[in-house]
């Protein structure tokens, strides 16, 4: 993973030499040691205090929660029965469903919005004139909150008078109705991710670009590469460690998509469209727990959304270190 | 999503008062041409479709229905804005709901940007028994899908009686893993160890050494932690949405509220949806160049 591999990174640099600095005696250097030793734990208790309470005991009592039949109206009284949830949500028609439309809006969403933004990134890496103007701009969807941005789109997206559907008709081809279709509704919610991602992922490319040393591209040059060849060739492969990391934190963030298809048809319904063509694994989530009130259920197919993320930060972690070591 | 650091080739080992240097020491390289008029064009459309959502919400709503239904479709704003704001508001609270948002993401932005600047420099600077697995912890959660915490966490504030009220959806997100270590990244490369021990050997307190030496150091980080924990925080959707009502909503609940229930008058909602972003747009506008040169700093320094 390339969050973990930076901070191995980091920490080979921070790692402080205390046997170099040994000049002063070995005794007051060790009392300071310990005065440090305790305020450590002071600096970091607050932080770990609401930590603790608001993060790690929930994950805990979730997988505690999976294990029992539980309801919201009967939240201590429930009865424990084993893995019976998991096994439920294995056999169940809806999980596979929202786990279907989860990858495939996921990749939708994803793989197009990630290119874009590395070609738009080499666009903003030019000696542009209103350089911040353009920077800023495409940052605005980011700043936008996703209601509002699912909320506009659903109308952009309408069947009757969305703007979408009229200039289809305008040039001759026919309207869709976006919220009905499988593929299309889930085009459209990858629109929606897709606008509002793809600026902010430019400026991570960007940041990176940046740093990457201009004398790579002068001998790159002298090599007599076209721009192209050294877009491929040495742009990209000193982008690798922050592409890989906004896949995993794309995908992150996909496997969790929930606000979009929740309003997509513009009144919360969670069933996300009428035959569930666009329910994403976060969608069918708060349907089991709030619409349904199967608590059980719902810590289930949140435990099984985590497992999603290990296994595919697993392979980006297995890729990349392959990767580096072929390098080598 | 929350915001994350990635990590960048041969980065973050410079302070940052070096980086503009460097940037601009690059920008000279031969990479860098000069763009031609494909590239403005290109960017240009790029912009275009990055704002055009954001207008059509003032188009639209700043019409009647009916007006918005003809063929062709307005698109210059009109004069039914005021009514529909009207209409939108006593649809649902979204005065309260802005309120409320600016108070719960103010707080979580006090509260985010000082604990994770005391975690992030403890983390960055002292030495203390279990701080790998501590730090491992912190980075680990970030991968941890809000969904797992949203359960216990309800019976949680049913149990205290919190359900709808604003601090039911402030202490959990009072802090933040990526937080600290972005807190901790920007600390480890600009705060010198030598002002550390200069402090110490002047005898101030750890707690003197905090807010005389580290926040100073720390400020421009601060500040840039702020403004994303800010824009998360009002934009934050899943929690809010279980942890409260219509009631008494912050913006994103309000907003969610628009479109259910009455038959949906589209230029209503598209009113309300106006009024619930404007804020976070005025405040954009003013500090756009800030949050962008944060978020690209932020990617050099993780």
């Amino acid at each position: 993973m390339t969050i973990a591999s930076g901070t191995v990174r980091e920490a080979a640099i921070a790692a402080p030499p205390p046997a170099s600095a040994a000049t002063s005696p070995a005794r007051p250097r060790k009392r300071r040691q310990l005065t440090r030793n305790r305020w450590g734990y002071a600096y970091v208790a607050p932080f770990f205090l609401v930590f603790a309470a608001f993060s790690l005991y929930p994950f805990m009592y979730t997988a505690w929660v999976s294990l029992h039949e539980t309801s919201l109206s009967n939240i201590n009284g429930g009865t424990w029965v084993g893995l019976e949830n998991y096994r439920n949500l294995l056999q169940s028609e809806f999980f596979w469903n929202a786990t279907r439309n989860t990858f495939t809006i996921g990749i939708l969403a994803t793989v197009p919005q990630l290119c874009m933004a590395l070609g738009l990134a080499h666009l903003l890496n030019y000696k542009l004139r209103g350089r911040t103007f353009f920077r800023t701009v495409m940052l605005m969807p980011y700043a936008t909150s996703i209601a509002a941005a699912t909320l506009v789109f659903s109308q952009l997206f309408g069947r009757d008078y969305g703007l979408i559907n009229t200039m289809l008709e305008a040039v001759g081809l026919q309207a869709i109705d976006w919220e009905a279709g499988t593929v299309s509704s889930q085009v459209a919610i990858a629109v929606i991710v897709t606008w509002r991602w793809t600026g902010y992922n430019a400026l991570i490319y960007l940041a990176a670009m940046q740093s990457i040393p201009g004398e790579l591209y002068e001998a790159a040059e002298i090599d007599g590469a076209s721009k192209w060849k050294q877009f491929l060739h040495v742009t990209i492969p000193s982008l690798r460690p922050t592409i890989l990391f906004t896949i995993v934190v794309s995908t992150i963030g996909a496997v969790q998509l929930f606000g979009e298809p929740l309003l997509f048809a513009g009144n919360g319904t969670t069933s996300g469209g009428a035959s569930g063509q666009y329910q994403t694994l976060g969608l069918l989530m708060y349907q089991q727990g709030w619409s349904n009130f199967h608590i059980g259920q719902a810590a289930t197919t949140a435990w099984a959304m985590f497992m999603i993320i290990l296994v595919i930060v697993g392979v980006n972690a297995v890729i990349g270190r392959l990767r580096n070591r072929a390098d080598r | 999503m929350a915001t994350l650091a990635p990590p960048v080739p041969d980065a973050g080992r410079s302070p940052s008062p070096a980086a503009p240097a460097t940037r601009r020491r690059h920008r000279g390289g031969s990479k860098a041409g000069k763009p031609g008029p494909v590239t403005y064009t290109l960017l240009t459309l790029v912009a275009l479709v990055s704002i055009f959502p954001l207008y059509w919400t003032l188009v639209a709503g700043s019409h009647t229905n009916a007006e918005i239904a003809a063929t062709p479709p307005p698109f210059l704003p009109n004069a039914s804005l005021f009514d529909n704001f009207q209409a939108a508001l006593e649809q649902a609270p979204i005065g309260k709901a802005i309120l409320n948002s600016v108070l719960v993401a103010g707080s979580i932005t006090v509260g985010t940007v000082l604990f994770c600047t005391l975690a992030g420099f403890a983390f960055a600077k002292l030495q203390f028994r279990g701080k790998g697995v501590l730090l491992g912890l912190v980075i680990g959660t970030m991968m941890v899908p809000t969904q797992l915490a949203v359960i216990p966490l309800f019976m949680m504030i049913a149990e205290l009686q919190w359900v709808n009220q604003l601090q039911a959806v402030i202490l959990p997100t009072l802090v933040s893993a990526f937080g600290v270590f972005f807190m901790r990244q920007y600390l480890i490369s600009a705060l010198p160890n030598e002002l550390l021990e200069a402090g110490r050997v002047d005898g101030a307190s750890t707690f003197r050494i905090f807010w005389s030496i580290v926040v100073p150091v720390a400020r421009p980080a601060m500040a840039v932690l702020a403004m994303l924990t800010f824009l998360t925080a009002w934009n934050e959707f899943f929690w809010p949405l279980i942890a409260l009502t219509t009631a008494n909503p912050t913006v994103q609940v309000a907003l969610a509220g628009l479109g259910s229930g009455y038959v949906p008058q589209r230029s209503v909602i598209m009113a309300g949806t106006l009024l619930g972003t404007l804020p976070v747009l005025i405040v954009f506008t003013i500090l756009g160049k800030q949050i962008v040169g944060g978020i690209m700093q932020g990617a050099v320094k993780g």
